[in-house]
């Protein structure tokens, strides 16, 4: 089985101390983080759950759930034999209104990941955190960091100050591709906006809820700006934010465009196309239709290459992968989902 | 006193092992059991969740929030409510059912009997 989304946690702010130069070290005890998000500490819904964590994926070694590699691999790595994890850290480097200071915090993190993750588990793979905001720096960190070869995707979340197919996240784009990286856009709850479109609602359920939304729009924006047609080896990897939209979505672009198509007439392919050909999607949360069953012919509209299973350990919504579809899914499609689509899409061996 | 007919005792701990409030976990025939001590008795479950096979029984015991209408809530059933520590599934600890879906989903209970000494699970 492979993982295509287990978050890592750096245990404090002092765990990135070494990785900091003095000026920034100096920033990080004196000034500290201050994002674009509204609160300075927590978030802006209290989570299900502390720490948005399983209540069993505490270590008993006192850190926070994903900290302690050692427990990471009695519950999940040995746990469920799991042949690669793709490492998903949610330090918030890349949400820091102080651009510099954000582009030195990503960078520590992805040190900290080689030394303390990377360089400790021949399973383990990870994502570079990078200040995705200043696409300028972002880029820089991509050039610096990705030449590890445990680095196999850019992260970025589905909330940015504007949809990504804008040309001025075009920089990120351009390096994932020149180091020949995909980019994963991973929910996260934070954002320099209202987070839905009509603003900002009431509670977490409904912040969990329009994480989907968020993912659709991200897309869609992808899709009608070109990116996929600028950028031709692009492959992007929608995480967490659902998938049963996904057959409904592409129907509905593909009949607009031939109606509106003339707006935006550069378009080489129909929408539905670049899903399948640029985008893959990881199955937590899973989709739990009232009868299981149903979830089989939605799974074989997404197409067979697009999805790829993941447990999102530690978190609240964590999946068993013995348990997650409900119901059985035919053996070949099964492989794929578990297996095959995530080594076609990483380079787990290089 | 004995258990249902047909059914085995297996003593899980000793009289006064697990206190008001408290659990123990147990293994018997291969089966992870969770024995609670709720201040009028014991109950046990079966530990692992009809959803996604979490360890049910490690999970909070709760109480259960109802609501008759808009603005007014009412908290009972203090810490007879069991939350799944994963996807937070609730179940009344005295009977395994689900707390929002009691005819399809429940977890296994089983009779617990102490008789003034050990506490027997019956199997
Ligand atoms: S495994 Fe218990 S609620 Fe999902």
């Amino acid at each position: 089985m492979i993982d295509c989304d287990v978050h890592n946690a750096v245990a404090s702010d002092s765990a990135l101390l070494p990785y900091l130069s003095a000026r920034w070290r100096r920033h990080l005890e004196q000034v500290g983080s201050r994002t674009f998000s509204p609160f300075t500490r927590g978030h802006a819904y209290p989570k299900a759950a502390r720490f948005a964590s399983r209540h069993d994926a505490w270590p008993p070694s006192g850190g926070l759930p994903g900290s302690d590699l050692e427990f990471m691999r009695a519950q999940l790595l040995d746990a469920y034999d799991v042949e690669y994890a793709v490492l998903n850290c949610l330090y918030r480097a890349p949400e820091q209104r102080n651009a510099d200071f954000g582009a030195a915090l990503a960078a520590a993190v992805n040190d900290w990941q080689v030394e303390h993750w990377l360089g400790r588990d021949a399973r383990l793979r990870a994502s570079l955190t990078v200040p995705f905001e200043f696409p300028d720096l972002a880029a820089a960190e991509i050039e610096r960091a990705a030449a590890h070869p445990g680095f196999v995707q850019v992260l970025l979340y589905p909330r940015t100050s504007a949809p990504l197919g804008r040309r001025h996240y075009r920089p990120i784009f351009e390096a994932a591709c020149r180091a020949g990286l995909p980019v994963g856009i991973h929910a996260a709850s934070t954002t320099p906006g209202p987070i839905t479109a009509s603003g900002w609602p009431s509670y977490y359920i409904e912040d969990h809820t329009g994480l989907a939304v968020a993912f659709q729009a991200q897309l869609i924006s992808l899709i009608f700006e070109g990116v996929f047609d600028r950028f031709p080896d692009l492959r992007v990897v929608l995480m967490e934010g659902g998938f049963a939209w996904v057959p409904a979505l592409m129907a509905r672009l593909d009949a607009l465009q031939e109606r509106l198509g003339d707006e935006v007439p550069d378009l080489a392919h129909p929408p539905s196309y670049y899903l399948r050909h640029h985008v893959r999607i990881t199955t937590q949360p899973m989709e739990e239709p009232e009868r299981p069953g149903d979830l089989v012919p939605l799974l074989r509209e997404i197409g067979q290459e697009v999805l790829m299973f993941s447990s999102d350990y530690p978190h609240w919504d964590f999946e068993n992968p013995h348990r997650a579809f409900r119901t059985r899914v035919p053996a070949d499609l099964h492989q794929r989902i578990m297996v095959d689509n995530a080594r076609a899409q990483y380079r787990f061996t290089s | 006193m004995s258990g249902p007919p047909g059914s085995r005792g297996v003593v899980v701990a000793a009289a006064d092992e697990i206190p008001v409030g408290g659990r123990k976990i147990v293994e018997v025939d291969g089966r992870s059991i969770g024995v609670f001590h709720l201040p009028d008795g014991y109950v046990a479950l079966r530990t692992t969740c009809p959803h996604e096979s979490a360890p049910l029984c490690e999970g909070i015991l709760t109480g259960a929030i109802t609501s008759p209408g808009p603005g007014r809530y009412h908290y009972d059933r203090r810490g007879e409510i069991l939350r799944c520590p994963w996807h937070r599934w609730e179940f009344d600890v005295r009977n395994g059912r689900s707390w929002t879906d009691p005819d399809r989903v429940r977890v296994r209970s089983y009779p617990v009997t102490t008789d003034g000494g050990p506490v027997v699970v019956h199997v």
